[in-house]
């Protein structure tokens, strides 16, 4: 399987398309030819690197300091600080880890199950496909948003049971708000899967008619063969570009569950619950809002950008189902 | 036509009955009920209390007098209202909510499909990058950090609106902006990308060749085509912004059903949730058979399966 090559930080000058080069390498031209989505991942990079290992030079983003108050930005506190007097730009970085994190991990979520779905019911095909697909359709059609909000708000007593059964009986005291956290993978997860699937099988199920498969089944490979040295490679352009789309509609599903106070709750913290603490301070202290919220839509704007620069430097047409 | 629409309500029927049915148990296996949130309640109190709701009957005796009471429209009594059924809370606060929505898919509409025909029309100029560009900062700036900072431009520092409320005219501008912007952008794309696809195809070449005018080519001849991939994310669309008011009636601090819902689940008034629940529900399953229809009527390639 081709790898794809990792995103060096600093951009070597183009180089020329060779008649035999790969399809990954080819993409990889395109996509460093699309300067918004250059910016968009460079700009995504950085702020990944930052909310990363920011936190541990900062100034922490629990220490309060009552006296100080909200004070706007300065010298001293770049982005001012809340009305505890704790650190904004500290705060930022901070929720950012948990922002990204949940964007990734109930990305994945999302993506194992939808993947796996897909490729059942596009490897099996016939009356199989047609129940297994009839149920994404039927679950589409479902008010989801609304089965999450039910969910975070009345799994609450269970997933604080499995915090303190963390911290008193297993005592992992670092995992505060784990079950919280937990939920909400699994909640935001089980609803971003369905697109996914139908991504999936409808490729699967062109790629099993197409030619090379064919010639592969009549060279006599193994299926398993088939799947992972022909099939999957011709997946991987679609997944990579969904996968990419679908982490900032995750973020942006856990910042709305957040603001309406329902996602990550105190003392931890994250850019939705940052958004929602500003909006309603704002009307004294303006930075409350306007940094994060600044924050998480570039974030969102460049993922969007590279989404985009990606489906068009890997050629996904019409994978809408 | 009728028999596909008659096919679809009635594949409707067992997926309503799964959706009350897990909702029903999942809110009720669950610990702590609409009563323990209250202080001081004496035992003789809450057993009262839930011997008059029918909470001390066995679960699945509940079950079925609840759909029962539903076969004949009725979704019983509010727990957190005293004297008010879940009924006459939906009609009280479902005007509200339909009025944003309504209003907010207009908002969208209007911004959104003269932006993306205006991008598709003037393809790679500069008038198509800065469409496209807008549409992209609208997808993603989120409802509640626009919201927001319109309140803090428009109410706070120029005074031109209120900052909440749902009383007068001036009071819909704010909401229905907030709300109907994330929309207009993904309209916008869609048109685009939708007009772009049909105006390279040969039936617009026959049209041109005959010498139509352009106005007639677009409106005439590529429009209908175009809006396809519109219509079919207009489901979701109006889901979205069904379940977007969440966020928007608690911004605005607008009375509609949005915000009694959250309000309901915390509160864990358990006939409001179901009854809300039940509602979207239905209204989503519609919608979307409805958007179905209308993919067809547009496109006769497709036919009613």
């Amino acid at each position: 399987m081709p790898s794809l090559s990792p995103l060096p930080a600093a951009t070597p000058a183009p180089e020329p398309l060779e008649p035999g080069s790969s399809p990954w390498h080819d993409a990889w031209v395109r996509l460093r030819q699309n300067r918004l989505a250059v910016a968009g991942g460079l700009l995504l990079l950085v702020l990944t690197l930052l909310c990363v290992g920011g936190p541990w030079f900062s100034q922490t983003y629990q220490a309060q300091n009552l006296d100080l108050g909200a004070t706007a930005p300065s010298g001293a506190h770049w982005l001012g600080t809340d009305t505890l007097g704790r650190d904004l730009f500290a705060r930022l970085l901070y929720g950012g880890r948990i922002s990204l994190m949940v964007g990734l991990v109930a990305t994945g979520v999302a993506l194992t199950i939808g993947v796996s779905y897909g490729a059942v019911a596009g490897f099996l095909g016939g009356k199989t496909d047609t129940v297994m697909m009839r149920l994404v359709d039927i679950l589409y059609a479902l008010p989801f948003t609304i089965f999450v909000i039910l969910l975070m708000v009345f799994m609450k007593g269970p997933s604080e049971h499995l915090d303190t059964w963390l911290r008193d009986t297993v005592h992992l005291s670092g995992l505060q708000g784990f079950g919280n956290m937990l939920l909400l993978f699994a909640a935001i997860g089980a609803v971003e899967w369905l697109t996914m699937a139908r991504i999936v099988r409808g490729q699967v199920l062109s790629l099993k008619r197409m030619e090379f498969i064919e010639a592969a089944r009549a060279l006599g490979f193994s299926r398993r063969r088939i799947i992972f040295r022909h099939l999957l490679p011709n997946l991987l352009g679609p997944i990579i570009v969904y996968a990419t789309l679908t982490v900032p509609a995750v973020m942006l599903l856990e910042a709305f569950l957040s603001f309406l106070g329902l996602g990550v709750q105190p003392p931890m913290s994250s850019w939705g619950a940052l958004i929602k603490d500003g909006a309603e301070k704002m009307e004294e202290f303006w930075w409350l809002l306007v940094f994060p919220g600044g924050v998480f839509s570039l974030t969102l704007f460049s993922l969007n950008f590279l989404g985009d620069g990606l489906r068009d430097a890997l050629d996904v047409r019409a994978a809408q189902d | 036509m009728l028999r596909f629409i008659a096919r679809r309500l009635l594949e409707t029927i067992p997926v309503l009955l799964i959706i009350i049915t897990a909702t029903f148990f999942m809110i009720r296996f669950v610990p702590g009920g609409p009563f323990t949130a209250e202080k001081a309640v004496t035992p003789e109190i809450l057993r009262n209390l839930e011997a008059h709701y029918g909470l001390n009957q066995p679960l699945h005796r509940q079950y079925l007098d609840y759909l029962g009471r539903l076969l004949h429209g009725d979704l019983g009594p509010s727990f957190k209202y005293p004297n008010r059924t879940v009924n006459e809370i939906i009609a009280d606060k479902l005007p509200v909510s339909l009025e944003l929505g309504a209003l907010s898919l207009l908002v969208a509409l209007g911004l959104g499909l003269p932006l993306g025909l205006l991008a598709a029309l003037r393809r790679n100029t500069w008038i198509d990058y800065l469409c496209s560009a807008t549409a992209m900062i609208g997808l993603s700036v989120p409802t509640f950090v626009l919201g927001p900072l319109f309140v803090l431009a428009a109410a706070i520092h120029f005074h031109w609106v209120n900052a909440s409320g749902w009383y007068g005219p001036l009071d819909r501008v704010l909401p229905c902006l907030t709300l109907g912007c994330v929309y207009a952008a993904a309209i916008a794309r869609l048109t685009r990308g939708g007009m772009l696809e049909v105006l390279q195809q040969d039936f617009i070449r026959t049209a041109r060749a005959k010498g139509a005018s352009e106005a007639r080519v677009i409106f005439g001849h590529a429009l209908r085509g175009g809006l396809l991939p519109l219509v079919s994310y207009l489901g979701p669309a109006i889901a979205g912004i069904l379940t977007g008011s969440f966020v928007i009636e608690t911004i605005f601090q607008i009375p509609g059903l949005g915000r009694e819902f959250v309000n309901s689940a915390f509160n864990r008034d358990y006939t409001l949730v179901l009854g809300t629940v039940i509602l979207y529900a239905t209204l989503l399953i519609a919608l979307n058979l409805l958007v179905d229809v209308v993919q067809v009527w547009l496109n006769p390639r497709l036919k009613f399966e």
